[in-house]
């Protein structure tokens, strides 16, 4: 039998563990990696491992950053390209929540509505931008509009489907309570299934974001007279290596910073996104 | 005065489920406190959900003096189980909630939702984030929500389940003062027969299948926390403690006839 004693003294001999002050080594094993990567292509380049047209060194990818960046490649500076691209990502993105978000709450609310749209979500879901990129063109030519489309049609589905699920998840307790405290149908869609759905439809976004991204080449493939696809295929055909890895690696850059500033922007304005 | 019929209500949650409710009266004055006890899945907040036009009856009506409930309304606002409250607004506007549908004024509402807070005892938390609170402190938050709405009946579900005793029993005196003020109806839903019979006007026992009311009791005990006595003296006095036993023996005879 136990007395007052033992269970008293049972977590006496345990102390707590110290939170460990120590720096925290692990988390330099990506940097590592990175310099791993640097240090044996350096290498590669300056051993001849590889042939200079194949694989320019790291400083002379950076020697052409400053090149392009200051006076220019095809036109336009590094910054110009990028700016380019970045337009037409973010007009992309503006048209499809437009259009995905609507139709990810009708899906959500409605069979006949599901029943119209799914099929068309589904089948455009896994299509590659490449396969699709010349249909386009013919209908819609080779302007801007084509571009756009090409990256929104690849934005939609992941902003459609995350507002469907978020839609569907709004808490029947929480619409009954706003129900029973007087709202309306429309106050209930502003006041409770929207702010529910939210950190879902923010979550699709950041999804679509990465996916839209990374059909910049393709959308860019055909026409663009400025753009990092545009910048990296014209360089391509002289064989301008340098400035392909430098788009690359770009492109590769900025599509980290965008996730991670979706990812504060997640924080700052769903932060009720983990408590629903 | 209005009173809230629940008129020979029979409930299924499906066409092919046995009944939840069957055959189940039940009237609810605006200036009574019923308090509903039975056993957990006994049908008590079926029961609320009814009152509160969440469900609709499969048989019988739910009306207001001849008016049919067809749906929700803030004339009868609810207090849920687990709180349903809205994580995405602070508490203080949790509780201003029911006044901004209506379109009321900003500087009227913050009034108000001032005045709430302070009655449940968290001005100094207002505009603190819902998952920051405990779970007491969110029952209250749910309470001043549903006050705000300044309806005719006040339907709580277990509003004091996540409570310590100690502050349960602070919570049941503020809920007595709440009734005598706020001039609402109130339906109770507890698990604990000493709350409903400190609590309470009438005790209405449900028991499980099949689900029906077998007792509704009138009971005063409330009425003396409102005239000056404790709590603690109220819930010890030999007649509370033999009405006790006695709702417990009924609630425990009717488990065995299952
Ligand atoms: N949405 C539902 N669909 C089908 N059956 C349900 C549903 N909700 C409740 N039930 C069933 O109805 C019965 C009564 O449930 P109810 O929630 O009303 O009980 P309760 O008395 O409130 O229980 P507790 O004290 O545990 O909250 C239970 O048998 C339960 O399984
Ligand atoms: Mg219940």
């Amino acid at each position: 039998m136990s007395t007052i004693e033992d269970i008293a003294g049972q977590d006496e001999p345990t102390a707590p563990a110290p939170i460990s002050p120590g720096f925290d080594w692990v988390r330099l094993v990506p940097l590592l990696t990175v310099f791993a990567i640097i240090t044996l292509w350096s290498l590669a380049a300056s051993r001849g491992w590889v042939s200079k047209v194949f694989l320019p060194s790291p400083l002379a990818v950076l020697k052409s950053a400053y090149q392009v960046s200051v006076s220019g490649f095809a036109d336009s500076t590094l910054l110009q390209h990028l700016l380019a691209s970045l337009g037409r990502v973010f007009g992309a993105l503006a048209a499809s929540i437009v259009v995905a978000v609507p139709i990810g709450a009708i899906i959500a609310s409605s069979r006949i509505g599901r029943g119209i749209f799914d099929p068309i979500v589904e089948f455009l879901r896994p299509l590659p931008p490449l396969a699709y990129l010349p249909l386009i063109i013919i209908w819609f030519g080779i302007g801007e509009a084509s571009k756009v489309l090409v990256i929104g049609l690849a934005m939609a589905p992941p902003i459609i489907i995350a507002t469907a699920a978020g839609v569907r998840s709004v808490s029947r307790d929480r619409l009954n309570a706003a129900r029973s405290l007087g709202a309306t149908r429309s106050q209930l869609l502003r006041f409770v299934v929207l702010p529910s759905a939210l950190p879902s439809i923010v979550t699709g976004i950041r999804i679509a974001l990465g996916a839209g991204w990374s059909t910049l080449v393709a959308a860019e493939l055909v026409a663009a007279s400025r753009g990092l696809g545009f910048m990296i295929q014209s360089a391509a055909t002289f064989l301008g290596t340098d400035v392909v890895i430098l788009g690359i690696a770009v492109i590769g850059i900025v599509a980290i910073l965008l996730e991670l500033l979706m990812r504060a922007l997640e924080r700052r304005f769903v932060p009720w996104s983990t408590h629903l | 005065m209005y009173k809230l019929h629940i008129d020979k209500v029979t409930f299924a949650y499906g066409p092919l489920q046995p009944p939840v409710l069957a055959d189940i009266g039940l009237s609810i004055g605006s200036d009574e406190f019923v308090a509903v006890v039975g056993r957990s899945g006994s049908g008590k907040t079926s029961l609320l959900s009814l009152a509160a036009g969440f469900l609709k009856p499969t048989k019988g009506r739910v009306h207001i003096d001849g008016r049919t409930v067809e749906g929700p309304s803030a004339e009868r606002a609810v207090v849920f189980q687990d709180d349903a409250l809205f994580p995405w607004l602070t508490a203080r506007q949790n509780v201003g909630f029911a006044l901004k549908l209506k379109g009321i004024p900003k500087a009227e509402r913050e009034r108000r939702v001032a005045e709430l807070l302070a009655h449940v005892d968290l001005a100094a938390c207002a505009d603190k984030a819902i998952w920051e609170l405990s779970g007491g402190m969110r029952q209250r938050v749910g309470i001043a929500r549903a006050l705000a709405a300044d309806p005719e009946f006040l339907l709580m579900d277990e509003p004091l389940g996540a409570l310590d005793a100690l502050t349960r029993e602070r919570m049941q005196e503020f809920l007595l003062h709440l009734w005598q003020d706020s001039g609402a109806g109130v339906l109770l839903i507890t698990h604990s027969i000493e709350e409903a019979l400190f609590l309470a006007t009438r005790v209405v026992v449900l028991a499980p299948s099949p689900r029906r009311i077998v007792a509704d009791i009138p009971v005063t005990f409330g009425r003396r926390l409102l005239q000056g006595d404790t709590s603690r003296a109220i819930k010890s006095d030999p007649a509370f403690v033999a009405a006790r036993e006695r709702l417990r023996d009924l609630i425990e005879l009717q488990d065995f006839e299952v």
